[in-house]
């Protein structure tokens, strides 16, 4: 376990696509900064200058130069630029350029339900078994059909959220009963997951470590502590994971 | 004068059953006052839980029964009770009352000469179908299972499963809206149709124009939440599936429901209320603000018509950007890109009226009296809120922001140091005309500089905790690693939330005694203010003017070239002007 | 002080106060049933499945209602007019007739809703049956307010033909435009809910 420190600004950085979403956040907060100086000094300058005092007459007039006209369209060119040149571009990327199943190192549903994180891996024929909702139960979260020659390979975990460091990784959100939100601080990432909806989304992580999933969408009582882990795995020590839960899967079917 | 006047009516129609505007707007005045205070109290035991979360509630923690904080330790349901009904309240039941319902109410008809609203008698219907919603509301505490608790959003399907509570907060809010849909009718028809002789649409005071705009948002928008909560009540009551999708599993169990609903259908139909809404709760305030400007800098606003044009603008765009709030559902580029550029172009009239705004203060002779320095504070604070609203805006910092405490800390900035303080700014600036008492300057002062800095305790903090990735609605946040690591800015906020309650003190001392003991107005105008309201009795009788007044000029008139006065009400005529007439007090006839 | 403009039209918007309002109230309804609508169509547009409406409701007892809903719309228009030309009598026998209309309305409304009753259906058994109960009671609802303005136009409220006949001609008026939306809004609902 790293020791991760997080501060007072943005969480450590770890994916591939994040710092193009860090620049933005800076960059826009920049720009505020120098919006709201600018502004301010101009408002102190005001009042300090105007204030009433004996022998000091108010000009009906005023301002008269055009100043602030330039500096509103300068206002809008700089959304325009930060919407064009940098918000949509890397939505576009990031959110609607889903990569297809086999341009991806791993394929994997996440489902939520109050109040954890279930995580279903399709095991080495990269099918996922059939699931149904007449088939949940305690032991079986998921509701996976253990008659489906596709399932008899599955991993499902709760909570346990592994994957591998430089691969891309496709991920099928969704959720049992109410809305929650997967929310990776450490990845940049952050999706609603919307009962009767399954939505795709992708990453990649840059470092290995262990860091933590949240919810980031009230979701009831227990919204604060819908909280899973996170490891970022070598492609060693993952496929070690996997195959330690491949016996402890077995190991359960055997017991019962 | 008809005859109505001159007999007496019984106490309970004078006061209770009243259908005159300033008796109704002081009704509604109190009672937002109440509700804000209430909501405000709600909040304070939020950030003790979130503080010193698990430790129990000191000195009042044991009157709390078992079901909401047992042995005074707050239960994470109690928590989201807290939560949503200090957004509900605050928003449906104390700031819109007090912006639209007592300001507008009291005020409008003063600044347009009208003798009182289009609809006395609905006028009462409104305040009273308010209060009735206000009761449900607060009843809805005592119900099994406590008040609502998903949120003052109320995403299904978690509403839907959610205990009792949410059914009263649903029929609370029908009401609500049936108070604000009559109300929003009689303002517009009174603003169009019972302004004096000579008030053209554009000699009306900026307040007047934020009220109609506001009004039509009402109008328009609120019925989108009243179809919305219809559909949640038939989901809740007559077990129908409209924001219930197929195959939901809850608490283990499938839901015996029929299915086949969109929980997505609810968040379009609630934001495209609630974001014209966030804009009903800052035009009254923006209102407010360059009233109390224009009097207290002694020249006319800078850009009047760019300040309606702007007004009017924002009103329209705030029907189109409603998606901006559910960036995060799964949203494909062409509606995110839609909505991200609606949301940028809605920016700017917010620019250009703060802007015009501050310009006026150039070349003025600025009075810093206390509703001024609420108005002057106003500007920088809701420029805070404003500007951390590009980052949302941008669907791309809306990953990692959305849902977390930055979110909180800009609307936030917005709502209280933008628009509490403008209402307080209202307070101020209206209370001589309203009880024909003064308020006490020191005291008003002491509680405008506590409450600035406190406020800024509150609420600076929340951005950094927001960029550290803790999300909002959490019972607590050291749940999480990075939750923990900013847990000093979660105290250094609820700190700072006390002591800005205890500023309040103030302001709650200096407005009670000022209204029994406060020095007596000499002076009809006070504030040597161009604008009608000033041109009434004070406080003013049932029919509001002595003589109907006639409109001669635009509401700023102030330090005009060749008046010897330093302002020119809007009811003397040139004539009269020469007659040195202008500073003779407000109630000045109309007539040449 | 009197309120300007109750009786005497406002110059720029030409019309009276009343009116106005209720032009405004009209606007804010058509965005509750718009969104009511809206709901509708991404409902039916999501949907794996959907009725045809008229293999569940009863078309020939919606039809009948549709033509009596038209039908006092008409006899409202004819009411406000008989004030026009000054006969009062004529008036009350058609605003008379428009309240019975109404009734039967509600009542063959009744008898629909109690036989899907019967049969089981209620708003749980579909979205289609769902959204059918919420709009047409949310409908039904309009109908007993229009039955309550009417009728006290009728009853009570006339007395003001004596005092202010010009004042009683607006309201009529006014009241007959709701009754107008009211009926405008089932002329919309029956082909949506039952047709298509
Ligand atoms: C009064 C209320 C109000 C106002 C005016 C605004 C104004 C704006 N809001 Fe805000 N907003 C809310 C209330 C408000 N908002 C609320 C309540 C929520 C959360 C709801 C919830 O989820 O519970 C929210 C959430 C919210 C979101 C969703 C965030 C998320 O959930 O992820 C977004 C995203 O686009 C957004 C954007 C904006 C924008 C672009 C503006 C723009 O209109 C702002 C434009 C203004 C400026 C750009 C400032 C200009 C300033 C100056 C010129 C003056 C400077 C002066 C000096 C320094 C002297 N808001
Ligand atoms: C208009 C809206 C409004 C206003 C004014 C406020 C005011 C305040 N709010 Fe709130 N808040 C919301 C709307 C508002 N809020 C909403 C919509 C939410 C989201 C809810 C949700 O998650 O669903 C929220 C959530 C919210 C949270 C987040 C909870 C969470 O996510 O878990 C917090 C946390 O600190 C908070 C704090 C505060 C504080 C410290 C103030 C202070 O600034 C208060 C300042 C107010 C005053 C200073 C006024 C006091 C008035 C008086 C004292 C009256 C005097 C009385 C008489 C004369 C009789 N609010
Ligand atoms: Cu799941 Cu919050
Ligand atoms: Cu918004």
């Amino acid at each position: 376990m790293e020791n991760v420190i997080y501060g007072w600004w943005l969480p450590p950085d770890v994916s591939t696509h994040g710092h193009q979403i860090d620049f933005i956040i800076n960059l826009v907060h920049w720009f505020m900064l120098v919006l709201f100086v600018g502004w301010s000094v101009f408002l102190a300058v005001a009042l300090v200058k105007f204030r009433a005092r004996p022998g000091h007459k108010a000009n009906p007039t005023g301002v008269t130069s055009h100043l602030s006209t330039y500096m509103e369209v300068g206002v809008a060119v700089a959304e325009v630029v930060l919407l064009v040149g940098l918000a949509i571009p890397t939505w576009a990327e990031q959110k609607a350029a889903v990569p297809a199943e086999d341009e991806v190192g791993l394929v994997v549903r996440a489902v939520g339900e109050q109040f954890a994180w279930n995580f279903h891996y399709p095991g080495p024929d990269g099918k996922f078994g059939r699931t149904a909702i007449e088939l949940v139960d305690g032991g079986n979260p998921l509701g996976l059909d253990s008659s489906d020659p596709a399932a008899a390979d599955d991993i499902t975990t709760i909570n346990q959220f592994h994957f591998p460091v430089g691969e891309k990784v496709l991920l099928y959100l969704s959720s049992k009963d109410v809305i929650h939100s997967f929310f990776l601080p450490v990845m940049r990432v952050k999706q609603d997951a919307i009962p009767g909806m399954t939505v795709p989304l992708w990453f990649e992580a840059t470092e290995t470590g262990s860091f933590e999933v949240g919810c980031a969408q009230l979701c009831g009582l227990g919204h604060y502590r819908m909280k899973g882990y996170m490891t970022i795995d070598t492609a060693e020590s993952f496929a070690a994971w996997m195959k330690e839960q491949a016996e402890l899967a077995s190991f359960e079917d055997d017991y019962y | 004068m008809s005859d109505e006047h001159h007999q007496e009516l019984s106490w309970i129609r004078k006061y209770v059953f009243s259908t005159d505007h300033k008796v109704i707007g002081i009704q509604y005045g109190v009672t937002a006052l109440f509700f804000l205070f209430f909501g405000f109290c709600l909040m304070m035991l939020m950030r003790w839980q979130l503080a010193y979360p698990g430790q129990p509630i000191p000195l009042i923690g044991s009157l709390f029964s078992d079901s909401t904080a047992p042995g005074g330790i707050m239960l994470p349901e109690f928590y989201n009770q807290l939560g949503a009904m200090h957004g509900t309240i605050m928003v449906f039941l104390g700031v819109v009352p007090m912006a639209v319902g007592a300001f507008g109410n009291y005020v409008m008809p003063l600044q347009i000469g009208a003798p009182d609203m289009a609809f006395p008698k609905l006028n009462m219907v409104s305040y009273w179908v308010y209060f009735l919603g206000g009761v449900v509301m607060l009843c809805s505490f005592f119900v099994p299972g406590g008040a609502a608790q998903s949120g003052w959003t109320s995403y299904p399907p978690l509403s839907i499963v959610a205990s009792e509570g949410q059914t009263w907060w649903l029929v609370g809010m029908l009401f609500l809206i049936a108070s604000s849909l009559l109300g929003s009718v009689n303002f517009i028809v009174t603003i169009l149709h019972l302004r004096a002789p000579g008030m053209t649409m554009f000699r009306l005071p900026i307040f007047v124009w934020a009220q109609l705009v506001t009004s039509f948002l009402l109008l328009l928008a609120f019925p989108a939440l009243q179809a919305a909560s219809t559909l949640q009540f038939m989901d809740r009551v007559f077990g129908s599936s409209f924001f219930l999708p197929s195959g939901l599993v809850v608490g283990g169990e499938a839901l015996a429901v029929s299915g086949g609903g969109s929980p997505l259908l609810w968040q379009h139909l609630f934001w495209f209320l609630a974001h014209p809404e966030v804009y009903v709760l800052i035009l009254p305030a923006l209102g407010i603000v360059a009233e109390v400007i224009a009097t207290n800098t002694r020249k006319p606003l800078w850009g009047y018509r760019s300040l309606v044009y702007s007004l009017i603008f924002l009103g329209f765009m705030s029907f189109i950007v409603w998606a901006h709030h559910m960036y995060m559902t799964g949203m494909g580029t062409t509606m995110s890109n839609f909505f991200q550029t609606t949301t940028m172009i809605i920016s700017i009239p917010s620019v250009v009226i703060l802007t015009a705004l501050i310009i006026s203060l150039w070349g003025g002779a600025i009075r810093f009296t206390v509703p001024m320095l609420f108005a002057l504070a106003f500007l920088p604070m809701f420029g805070i809120g404003g500007l951390t609203g590009l980052p949302l805006g941008l669907a791309t910092p809306d990953i990692h922001l959305h849902d977390t405490y930055y979110v909180i800390g800009h609307f936030h900035y917005v709502v209280a140091p933008g628009t509490i303080f403008a209402l307080f700014a209202g307070v101020y600036h209206w209370f001589p005309k309203i009880t024909g008492r003064h308020m006490n300057q020191t005291l008003g002062k002491l509680h405008f500089w506590t409450s600035l800095v406190f406020i800024n305790g509150v609420f600076m903090p929340m951005f950094f905790q927001g960029m550290a990735g803790v999300s909002r609605r959490l019972y607590d946040q050291t749940f999480y690693a990075h939750g923990a690591a900013v847990q000093d800015l979660t105290i250094i906020s609820s700190v700072s939330a006390w002591l800005l309650g205890l500023a309040q003190l103030f302001f709650i001392v200096n407005f009670f005694r000022s209204i029994f003991a406060g020095p007596k107005v000499e002076d009809d105008n006070p504030w040597q203010s161009t604008t009608l309201e000033w041109a009434t009795p004070t406080p003013p009788p049932h029919g509001n003017f002595l003589v109907t007044p006639t409109v001669y000029r635009g509401p700023y008139e102030y330090s005009q070239p060749g008046v010897d006065a330093d302002f020119t009400p809007q009811n003397i005529a040139d004539e009269n002007i020469a007659d040195g007439n202008v500073a003779g007090g407000g109630t000045a006839p109309g007539q040449p | 002080m009197e309120i300007p403009h109750v009786v005497e039209v406002h110059p720029e918007t030409g019309v009276a106060n009343a009116k106005l309002g209720l032009w405004l109230f009209l606007a804010s309804e058509v965005m509750l049933f718009g969104a009511l609508f809206s709901s509708y169509i991404l409902l039916r547009v999501a949907a794996v499945e959907w009725p045809q409406g008229s293999t569940i409701l009863n078309v020939p007892m919606a039809t009948f209602n549709t033509l009596v809903l038209i039908a006092s719309s008409v006899t409202v228009v004819m009411s406000w007019l008989s004030l026009k030309l000054n006969d009062f009598a004529k008036y009350r026998v058609y605003m008379g007739i428009t309240i019975v209309c109404a009734f039967i309305f509600l009542i063959v409304k009744y008898f629909e809703y109690t036989a899907k009753f019967d049969h089981g259906l209620s708003p749980a058994t579909s979205t289609f049956l769902a959204i059918y109960f919420t709009i047409t009671g949310l409908h039904a609802i309009h109908i007993i307010g229009g039955i309550v303005v009417n009728g006290y136009l009728l009853g009570p409220g006339a007395r003001m033909w004596k005092t202010d006949p010009e004042q009683f001609t607006g309201r009529v008026e006014a009241a007959g435009l709701y009754w107008h939306f009211v009926d405008l809004v089932w002329i919309f609902l029956f082909p949506v809910l039952y047709l298509l």
